[in-house]
């Protein structure tokens, strides 16, 4: 008899435990009981979420491949896969081997579908650093990075960090991967064909991470609770020899399906594979690789050992395909065999230990959470712009931004990411996206990841259209067409209603704003109980995007180039101060609703400045986002090689806070040569996107006037040294 | 004229060399697994960066014990072109191929970042396209550059004209401050006594290209490719 304890402590409920009893007509053995739990966790098998995500679209500008762990884009012969994932509380525990295992994982899901890696990019959240807990967080993270990230041999170029206090007792780590292959030599994780065998494929098993997903991942952070030996620990030596062990073997064409085992290990590579495949599944653990004896049948099951997978192979074939793992010095065992009876049935020592159908544990229940707009929200979105001072020195405030560390240079960051092996990035990180060349052919493609998560907070909906909306800027500021999404969605509890409105209302505005654009959300993940004693995180749908640029020498960098270039601004500066870095960083405030976003005048802007950088009229592009037009203008003037200074006039009739700082949308700063403005206006005023002159390029200052009226000017190098070294310092 | 790019299980720069070989400079290139035991008919070995094994113990440490490191010391000795970049030239190290040791970088932080590196000898298989203390535009990215030798070991390396490679800045001026990783008198690069085996940390395949921002690491394999035809 199994007690109410044993299944609540697996993170089943009562509803849940009578499930299982109608399903199996009768008692689960424990392994089997441990199975259900982990594939009906939020983690796996997404009851909360699976019905919402339905919303998001699946079809764009170009063909869609969705495979079981990945999913991606087909660009002639070439397939580009690309996924996001969390590893939030490992990393909340275990900063450096959290993140570390989130780069392997997130990299294995690309590589088991065929797809060489060849980019990486993070998303990171942690509260402010002057906690030293939150310090040490960082430090971690970005080391389990390099460290991992380092060693496979994949270049780590891009993504965004931000720090809010909102995230101290649970920080936000997001792990993106891009692989690309030949769209014909594509790997799929699932078990077909009778009689073909299953392969081990890797590490050997030990008790680490054991309950990872179910525990770990689908619990809220509660006081004082010891949670240490869930997380697992990175090997990124075999990750690298299994990444070219599983190339090579998938160009055999002897593999029919593998997959990684991640969360829940061989559960879920068991069970998935045959569920994917319509057919039953049967191995022994006894031949199971292991690090550790005396292991229990569940706990061989469960364990999350990283750097693992399973692969389904043809029959006859086997020798060929273990040659090349042994090739590689790696573990690779035949430890069963596909069925045709649905069932996946492990024995251990010939004794039957679980006997289920595939698909009732990979068909989790799907519930309908109770949502309810929080009650706080009325009085936070009341902002009284008339009680917010003007600041004295407008100059001092830019400086302020420059060095709040969301803002401030990354290059403390980066510089310990290997950036630039396998020799295709062709736009070092700094620039509002990365840009990877593919060799062999003239395109490039560009990524970046977005997520304003104070928008989201204050207003769910307009808060992930914006995400989408600044991410397919971003894109497109770097000379490239957007062409799909993945998304990794960190929120709060599910069952708490608030929070559950949070998620539903970004999701409704991730599908509604990659509905209107035509871009499809291939991929994603969503990773749900991101609390701590003090809260809910902000909701935060990260948006990781990749775009296409057909022409590898159209590609732009968002610094000035020259002197005597003429800056242009497109778009307009509406008086919107809400939700904006300036209020929260200089005035404290977090209030408001975030800026307007208008999907047209998006769509006109974007249309303008791509067509504008595809003529090669422009020569640098960037977004205007974090801080608003004043501080995109610093970073166009101090983020490349060589500072350029710029003297600007601005003549909008609205606040000069709201004008320099505000953060309204669909606004892309330009700098092209005096003979090239003309061109770039008349492609403007195609589009219908609003076009205005706003300054030149040269000198070594930064020089803004509003309405004939000095209100910034300082010099280009104390910006810099203020924007690059703020991090470092903050960190010393 | 054939180079060869040794692979060891970690390597992550090999493809990243052949294909600057192969379609950047249109010569015939083929990979050697670490495994084997024979380098037959190859004028320029080249061992590639990465972290062979993991790097888990001492960086190179390992992989100096590779079956293929046998004939590597053999085709030095006969005079054979080698070339060990990044952990390939902290394997020639632990190999004795060349004097000293790397040591973690002085801030103990990876760093990948273009460096300029003055060139101090031209009078060798590796460099010989390039004007003396010409200045180089080449990226790093390790952790552990920061190249160790004793004074008199030091003395001998600046006697005999082995240091190739010094970090400077981008005028050249070895005193200007730009020396990432801490290494004795900037040292980014060195030869043997005998001159035909190089090991330097920037990598060289990483700025052979225009689109990747310098071409400077190409007179490096150029040169290589004037020494054996002329020999």
């Amino acid at each position: 008899m199994i007690k109410k304890e044993v299944y609540r402590s697996l993170g089943l409920n009562d509803e849940e435990y009578k499930k299982i009893l109608t399903i199996l007509d009768r008692e689960p053995t424990p392994t089997e009981l441990a199975m259900f739990s982990v594939e009906w966790s939020e983690h796996c098998g997404y009851p909360r979420s699976r019905k919402l995500l339905k919303l998001l679209p699946k079809t764009g500008n170009y063909p869609v491949l969705i495979g079981e762990d990945s999913g991606g884009i087909i660009v002639d012969d070439i397939a580009l896969i690309f996924k996001m994932e969390s590893h939030n509380h490992p990393s909340q525990i275990e900063p450096k081997q959290g993140a570390a295992t989130g780069v392997g994982g997130i990299i294995r899901d690309i590589f088991t579908a065929g797809a060489r890696p060849i980019a990486s990019l993070n998303s990171l959240r942690f509260g402010p650093l002057q906690d030293p807990y939150n310090h040490y967080l960082l430090r971690g993270v970005v080391d389990g990075i390099q460290f991992y990230g380092n060693c496979i041999g994949v270049p780590t170029v891009g993504g965004e960090i931000y720090f809010d206090e909102n995230y101290s007792g649970n920080c936000v780590v997001n792990a993106m991967s891009i692989g690309i292959a030949d769209k014909n030599k594509l790997a799929r994780a699932r078990a077909t064909g009778y009689g073909n065998s299953i392969m081990y494929v890797g590490s050997s098993t030990g008790r680490d991470g054991i309950g990872g997903c179910s525990v770990l991942a689908s619990k809220e952070f509660k006081e004082g609770e010891e949670k240490r030996p869930t997380v697992q620990i990175g090997d990124p030596f075999t990750e690298k020899c299994l990444i070219e062990a599983t190339l090579e073997a998938i160009a055999t064409g002897h593999i029919v399906g593998i997959k990684d085992m991640g969360a829940a290990g061989l559960t879920c590579s068991t069970t998935e594979m045959a569920s994917a495949g319509d057919s039953g599944i049967e191995i022994e653990l006894q031949l199971v690789p292991r690090r550790e004896a005396d292991m229990q049948p569940w706990e061989v099951m469960m364990s999350e050992s990283q750097e693992r997978m399973l692969v389904c192979v043809k029959k006859g074939k086997e020798e060929e395909v273990n040659n090349i793992f042994h090739k590689w010095d790696l573990n690779a065992v035949v430890i069963g065999s596909v069925t045709d009876d649905g069932i996946v049935r492990i024995t251990d020592k010939g004794r039957v230990v679980a006997e289920v159908q595939a698909h009732s544990l990979t068909n989790a229940p799907i519930y309908n959470p109770l949502y309810k707009k929080p009650g706080y929200l009325a009085q936070l979105n009341k902002l009284n712009l008339k009680a917010v001072p003007e600041p004295e020195d407008y100059s001092d405030v830019l400086l302020k931004l420059l060095a709040s560390p969301s803002i401030a240079s990354k290059e403390w960051v980066y510089e310990q990411y290997d950036h630039m092996v396998q020799t295709n990035t062709m736009v070092l990180p700094g620039s509002d996206a990365a840009v990877l060349r593919l060799k062999g052919t003239d395109r490039a493609i560009a990524a970046t990841t977005d997520c304003n998560s104070r928008y989201c907070f204050l207003d769910p909906y307009r808060g992930a259209q914006i995400a989408v909306a600044e991410a397919s800027r971003n894109l497109v500021c770097s000379g490239a067409a957007p062409a799909a999404v993945t998304d990794c969605l960190n929120f709060g509890n599910p069952e708490k209603p608030d929070r559950f409105w949070q998620f539903k209302n970004c999701v409704e505005g991730i599908a509604d704003a990659c509905t209107f654009f035509n871009i499809p959300v291939v991929s994603g993940n969503v990773s749900f109980y991101n609390e701590s004693p003090k809260g809910a995180i902000y909701p935060t749908p990260t948006i990781g995007m990749i775009g296409i640029i057909e022409n590898t020498r159209r590609i732009c960098t968002q610094y000035f180039k020259d002197e005597n270039d003429v800056i242009v601004l497109l778009g307009t500066c509406k008086e919107e101060l809400g939700a904006s870095e300036y209020l929260k960083n200089i005035h404290n405030l977090v209030k408001g609703v975030p800026p307007a976003l208008d999907l047209k005048s998006e769509m006109s802007v974007q249309r303008a400045a791509s067509e504008a950088i595809r003529n090669g009229l422009v020569k640098s592009a960037h977004d205007c986002s974090d801080g608003g037009l004043a501080v995109a203008i610093a970073e166009c003037c101090i983020s490349g090689d060589s500072v350029i200074g710029a003297k600007i006039s601005l003549k909008d009739r609205i606040r000069a806070d709201a004008l320099l700082f505000g953060e309204s949308q669909s606004r892309v700063v330009l700098s092209c040569s005096k003979d090239s403005v003309s061109l770039v206006e008349a492609i403007a005023k195609k589009h219908g996107a609003v076009f205005a002159v706003i300054g030149n390029t040269g000198g070594t200052s930064l020089r803004i006037d509003i309405r004939g009226k000095s209100v910034i000017d300082r010099d280009c190098a104390t910006l810099q040294e203020c924007w690059k070294n703020s991090l470092k310092e903050a960190l010393l | 004229m054939k180079f060869g790019v040794i692979v060891f299980p970690g390597s992550n720069c090999e493809q990243d060399c052949f294909y600057v070989i192969k379609d950047v400079l249109k010569q015939p290139v083929e990979y050697i697994w670490h495994k084997e035991m024979v380098l037959n008919g190859f004028d320029c070995i080249i061992l590639p960066g990465g972290f062979s094994y993991g790097d888990y113990l001492r960086t190179g440490a390992v992989a100096r014990f590779s079956p293929i490191m046998k004939a590597i010391v053999e085709f030095a000795d006969k005079g054979g072109i080698v070339i060990g970049i990044c952990n390939g030239f902290q394997i020639l190290l632990e190999t004795g191929l060349l004097p000293g040791a790397m040591l973690r970088n002085k801030n103990l932080h990876f760093i990948c970042r273009h460096e300029y590196v003055k060139t101090e000898n031209v009078k060798n298989p590796f460099t010989n396209l390039c004007k003396q203390n010409q200045v180089l535009k080449i990226p790093i990215a390790h952790n552990e550059g920061n190249y160790y030798i004793d004074e008199a070991g030091l003395r001998d390396l600046e006697k005999k004209g082995q240091i190739i490679f010094r970090y400077c800045d981008i005028d050249g001026d070895v005193e200007g401050g730009g020396n990432p990783n801490g290494a004795v008198a900037n040292i980014a690069g060195i030869i043997n006594k005998t001159g035909n085996v190089l090991g330097m940390m920037p990598h060289p395949e990483r700025s052979s290209e225009p689109e990747l921002g310098s071409e400077d690491g190409l007179c490096i394999f150029k040169s290589i490719i004037t020494w054996i035809r002329c020999r």
